[in-house]
């Protein structure tokens, strides 16, 4: 199975700031008009009584609740709460949020590819992205799997129609929007643009995910 | 210590699941029929959630190497009484036939199966990579010391043989996509009997049945889903997503089962119908 991407194919209805839907009977499906609350409204529900899982994406955050200790007022005041804070300025960012430096040896299948659509050479399409800053939106697709937000646009790219059958552990590829890395080998949809050594998944650490939601990520030129 | 010298259709090691990783791309797992499980632990002193064997269409075979009290649930299987605590002597071979009805048996060991855990849980999660491998022939499971709690006197605790009612029937909450699909489509999910497909597995039990009509094209961003949800792809037939489904995906949801449902779902075999109301 690959990855799917399309922000911004969907958007609820402008005038709602928030919409709230049901997820059968253990869970809420939370999805601001604007994503980039996604994050900040987790925040704010981490330890409100009876909910017990919080699970980002593109554009929503899934909310396990448990009936029993569940209050739904208390839900609603704390997203309006959140929202209120959002709207009065900064964008959302945690100076908390670990920052994780991948090195990267950019000679990826498709650098010469992302470079035409770009319309620059290989060389720059690896400045773009070695220096932007990157922040985990969410996790999917796989254990470790990061959608990384915060790339050059440029650089974007759709997926492939056919997924390539298998991309090596670490392979750091582009598309609709994302940069992502494949923590294993795997079937892979997305444009590659090179490889990582880093670990992003070893569920025997402490830390199983090297890039869990909210980190910060930079990607810095290994030299080849 | 038991041997495994057959392990059947599909049988894997299932606790209760490894919950609180969904953030990270991590399933639940677990158990595809959660109460059958909790049950067999109960009946052999275990804590409910403990790790026991899920067999697929019965065909296991072990060799109990040390002396264990076990208990099967789920589908009945000849070869083993049902829902009874039975202690059996080393170097006995039990041997589970076909069930007749229903698709997945548990045999809970007391002690629990005691391989090594992985995030919290020994349960095998193929598509995550994470657990033990399918048991094979050949594999050795070592089992825990025995618990405080006793086991059950079967007396005192009544159980039935499940019956399994076809057409089986799954309770539902429509949404969150409810409004992707045509007016009718909730309609049409609700008066279906669909049918089980064969490809149908831990992923996800697959149906067939007329298409659900879609309002709303393109493609919906990558959101979280649950076990439980009915995902409809593009060719209009649902998905009842199971333990082992990936934990984001871009198809549309129309509803999703009441908690219930995941162990109606469990026993389904391929050419049963199902229906939802």
């Amino acid at each position: 199975m690959t990855p799917r991407e399309e922000p911004g194919a969907l958007a609820p209805a402008a005038t709602e700031p928030v919409r709230v839907l049901p997820y059968g009977d253990q869970a809420l499906l939370i999805e601001p008009a604007d994503p980039a609350q996604i994050l900040p409204l987790r925040d704010a529900l981490v330890g409100l009584p009876g909910c017990s899982e919080f699970v980002p994406a593109a554009g929503t955050l899934l909310v396990r609740i448990e009936a029993a200790t569940f209050v739904r007022a208390t839900l609603d005041a704390a997203l309006t709460a959140a929202l209120a804070r959002a709207g009065q300025g900064a964008p959302y960012s945690d100076p908390d949020a670990p920052c994780v430096v991948l090195p990267v040896r950019y000679d990826g299948a498709d650098l010469d590819l992302i470079a035409d659509d770009a319309g620059c050479s290989p060389d720059e399409v690896v400045r773009r992205h070695s220096t932007a800053t990157y922040q985990v939106a969410f996790c999917g697709f796989s254990p470790g799997f990061a959608y990384l937000s915060g790339g050059d646009r440029s650089l974007d790219q759709p997926r492939l129609a056919t997924p390539r059958r298998s991309v090596p552990a670490g392979s750091v590829g582009i598309a609709a929007g994302y940069t992502g890395v494949y923590p294993r080998e795997s079937p892979g949809g997305w444009r590659l643009l090179g490889t990582t050594a880093a670990t992003l998944w070893d569920p025997f650490r402490d830390d199983p995910a090297l890039l869990p939601p909210g980190t910060r990520v930079r990607f810095e030129i290994e030299p080849s | 210590m038991i041997q495994i010298v057959e392990a059947g259709p599909w049988a894997s090691i299932q606790d209760g699941g490894r919950p609180g990783y969904a953030h990270l791309g991590v399933g639940r797992s677990g158990a595809f029929d959660q109460p059958a499980l909790r049950l067999a632990n109960r009946l052999v002193g275990n804590p409910p959630d403990a790790a026991a064997i899920e067999i697929t269409l019965g065909g296991l075979e072990l060799l109990v190497r040390d002396a264990v009290t076990v208990a099967l649930t789920g589908a009945p299987c000849a070869g083993l009484d049902w829902g009874t605590p039975t202690t059996v002597p080393a170097g006995t071979r039990i041997r589970l036939a076909t069930p007749s009805s229903g698709l997945r048996s548990y045999l809970a060991l007391r002690g629990g199966v005691d391989c090594a855990s992985t995030l919290g849980s020994r349960s095998t999660d193929v598509l995550g990579g994470l657990g033990p491998a399918p048991l094979r022939a050949g594999d050795l499971l070592p089992v825990g010391a025995p618990p405080d709690c006793g086991v059950s006197e079967s007396a005192a605790v009544p159980v039935k043989l499940p019956t399994t009612q076809l057409p089986a029937t799954i309770r539902i909450l429509p949404g969150p996509r409810d409004d992707w699909f045509a007016p009718g489509a909730l309609t049409q999910l609700l008066q279906t009997d669909w049918l089980v497909r064969a490809d149908s597995d831990r992923i996800g039990i697959r149906l067939d049945g007329p298409p659900l009509e879609r309002v709303r094209g393109g493609e919906l961003p990558s959101e979280a889903t649950l076990p439980g949800a009915l995902q409809v792809p593009p060719d209009g037939r649902p998905i009842l997503l199971g333990p082992d489904s990936p934990v984001t995906g871009g198809y549309p949801v129309i509803a999703v089962a009441l908690a219930g449902g995941l162990g109606i779902a469990a026993q389904l075999r391929p050419g049963d119908r199902l229906g939802f109301r």
